[in-house]
């Protein structure tokens, strides 16, 4: 009696739909993407009903951390051909009589905030990222070194359009706030963006007696 | 490889050796694990929900010889900030030559606390702006979103019996006291609102004030 032979499947299974799927996500992921900023410190942000989005580009940051530390970022300008982070540092060190390099300068110009004396900053920047943290101490912003407000100076002269924001942690007390406002507030600005985690309220005409 | 190729030379047998089918199958598995690992890389460092930021205007640093100016005392509102999110307010203007002091009224940060204070107070503009806001939602008006927008600030402009609302605070009060009383400003849609400075005299009023 011959053996009743059952057809064996080839134990491969077309991938060929779940590749083109996978791709199409790639693809699409890939050209979404706008990568998280590395952030000098992790802050929560206060909540507001504001639907206004953050500007893309041309924008000064301002981040104040949780324990009243402060931070200090910038962007490149309308464009990365501006140069407006090469410029400052140059601007900077000419004001506290550090020499940066070339490579350095180049190399700053790709990182992100940073909250540290500038006689530290040469360090800070040819560190290795993960050492970064540790040196971040806030930028000195007292009356005999107010280093905050040339930097803010400085950046409003290389690029007077740029927008203000301050990013400040909810715990982050209003004194910091204050002096800070008030110190732009000096160099002209009047104006500012709160960064805020949208969260809807909703009231009705009929809440009104 | 030289016993590979032993291998092979004894399979030659004389006979006619057939070029060896291959199979139309690629193997895709190295490619579908590169391309998954690929995607949840993206996937995880995409930003998708961009930070919102709320916009505020500070009115310029006034000179010292500038008069301040004069603000109607009876529309006038002043919150007061302090520690542990205690918020206090009080109608009119608190003038140290003019006795007794207004009293400083105790209220928080909850729908039924300060919210409801300055919708009862601006219920005119509130209303109005609320009606033109539901009727563009029914599509009774069609407009588009910007011109919303410009009307709701011109009807802001126009209004005249709302509150002037002054900000307050000591520094004691933390930064999310402060973003959550203009937001608050934005809910109830109060059309003239300011971030001043303590006086002296509020100082003390809120030094003294009941927690």
């Amino acid at each position: 009696m011959p053996k009743l032979k059952l057809p064996t499947k080839s134990p491969h299974i077309d991938m060929t739909p779940m590749v083109d799927l996978l791709s199409l996500l790639l693809t699409f992921f890939m050209l979404t993407t706008s990568f998280r900023p590395q952030e000098a410190a992790l802050i929560d942000t206060p909540t507001s009903i504001s639907e206004k989005q953050t500007p893309d580009k041309n924008v000064m940051t301002i981040l104040i951390g949780k324990d009243d530390k402060i931070y200090f970022n910038i962007d490149n300008g309308r464009d990365t051909s501006t140069k407006v982070r090469a410029n400052l540092l140059e601007e900077m060190g000419k004001r506290y009589n550090i020499a940066f390099t070339k490579e350095e300068i180049a190399k700053f110009s790709k990182l992100s905030s940073f909250g540290l004396n500038i006689k530290d900053l040469k360090k800070w920047i040819n560190a290795e990222s993960k050492d970064r943290e540790a040196m971040e101490v806030g930028i000195p912003t007292d009356s005999t070194d107010n280093q905050l407000s040339w930097w803010v100076f400085n950046a409003r002269l290389l690029n007077p359009d740029a927008d203000v924001a301050i990013k400040g942690d909810a715990e982050a007390s209003y004194k910091t706030v204050k002096k800070l406002l008030d110190m732009l507030q000096e160099k002209k600005v009047n104006k500012f963006a709160l960064t805020t985690t949208l969260v809807k309220v909703d009231i009705k005409a009929s809440d009104i007696k | 490889m030289a016993e590979i190729i032993q291998e092979d030379s004894g399979h030659k047998k004389g006979g006619k050796r057939r070029p060896k089918k291959h199979s139309t199958h690629i193997d895709m598995t190295p490619m579908v694990d590169l391309m998954c690992l690929l995607i949840t890389f993206f996937m995880l460092t995409t930003a998708f929900s961009k930070p919102k930021v709320m916009e505020i205007v500070m009115p310029e640093k006034k000179q010292d010889k500038d008069i301040a100016p004069v603000v109607e005392a009876k529309r006038t509102m002043n919150i007061l900030l302090t520690d542990s999110s205690r918020i206090y307010y009080y109608i009119g203007i608190a003038d140290p030559n003019k006795l007794p002091l207004p009293d400083l009224i105790k209220s928080d940060f909850s729908k039924d606390g300060i919210r409801k204070v300055l919708l009862e107070k601006n219920k005119k503009l509130f209303l109005s702006i609320d009606s033109l806001k539901q009727k563009v939602l029914k599509g009774e008006v069609n407009i588009p979103k910007d011109s919303i927008d410009g009307a709701i600030k011109k009807m802001k402009n126009a209004d005249h019996s709302g509150p002037i609302v002054l900000i307050k605070s000591n520094d004691r009060s933390k930064y999310k006291n402060i973003v959550d009383i203009i937001d608050e400003m934005a809910i109830c849609n109060i059309a003239r609102y300011a971030i001043v400075d303590l006086s002296k005299t509020e100082t003390k009023m809120l030094d003294s004030a009941p927690r």
